[in-house]
């Protein structure tokens, strides 16, 4: 059975399904009998879920929104003065 | 007999304009402020009007729009994202945040301790600790661990190999484990043994 530290170093990589189908199954082997790696596996997931929060600071302000929205509409005139 | 109206094919402001959430969202991610992060969204719409004749699924554009934009940051911070990106492996392949957790037990009185410090970052924390990563670094992992794109789409999107993306994450994410604790340290969000007050 592969060691805790090479289960651990593989955590993403499986969550991700980029290990290939033997190291998969290994992880597999090695999550079923390891409490502490399964543990690591639950945490992995919840910083993941946390990276992906939402928040005030990630959200479109209206003052950008309308910045953004100005400068599309220039490069849309733009293109029609070509016209 | 009348025809059936023709679809008119989506313009650009059409085809973009409800993505400009999600594109602001990634660029204050990438960069961390608010004022680089419009600037940034606006420089990758100036780059996607030149190339929107090429694109095309014109129903699907947001894949397209993502690769424009990590192009531009990547171009626009170019020195940082070729920063020397080996340094203090050591040290950081060690540390490990769950058992960090475990056994300083921030929450004695919790029982879902690993909950409750990742409780202590809201978006905002969770940016500024992002910043602290290496620039290429902090790239891979918020298109990974963020927007879930698979390593082989972000190689292509930061010009590279899936085995550099593959290194890049797994240096990210130590950084950022890493970068967690610290920041909770050294902003007293955790009370440690022996700690007075």
């Amino acid at each position: 059975m592969i060691s805790c530290k090479e289960a651990v170093s593989r955590l993403y990589a499986y969550l991700d399904r980029n290990l290939g189908r033997v190291p998969e199954a290994e992880m597999e082997e090695h999550l079923k009998l390891c409490r502490h790696c399964c543990g690591e596996l639950e945490f992995a997931k919840q910083v993941r879920a946390a990276l992906r929060r939402p928040g005030t600071k990630t959200a479109l302000t209206v003052e950008a929104r309308t910045h953004i929205e100005a400068y599309l509409k220039d490069l849309e005139n733009e293109r029609g003065a070509k016209r | 007999m009348i025809d059936a109206p023709v679809a008119k094919p989506a313009g650009f402001e059409d085809t973009v304009r409800p993505h400009l959430e999600y594109l602001y969202g990634l660029a204050v991610r990438l960069c961390g402020n608010r004022t680089v992060a419009q600037d940034l969204v606006q420089a990758a719409l100036l780059r996607a009007f030149r190339g929107f004749g090429r694109l095309r699924n014109r129903e699907q554009p947001r894949l397209w729009l993502t690769r424009i934009l990590t192009r531009c940051h990547i171009d626009r911070f170019r020195a940082e994202h070729e920063a020397d990106e080996m340094l203090s492996l050591d040290d950081e392949a060690r540390f490990d945040l769950f058992d960090k957790i475990t056994e300083e037990d921030p929450f004695p009185y919790s029982d879902r301790v690993h909950l409750d410090f990742l409780d202590l970052f809201d978006d905002e924390k969770i940016i500024e600790v992002l910043q602290g990563l290496h620039p290429a670094h902090r790239t891979a992992v918020i298109l990974a661990y963020v927007y879930g794109y698979p390593a082989r789409e972000i190689a292509t999107m930061t010009a590279t190999t899936v085995g550099t993306v593959l290194a890049r994450l797994f240096r990210g994410r130590k950084q950022l484990e890493r970068g967690l604790w610290r920041y909770a340290e050294q902003r007293n969000l955790i009370r440690r043994e022996g700690a007075s007050g």
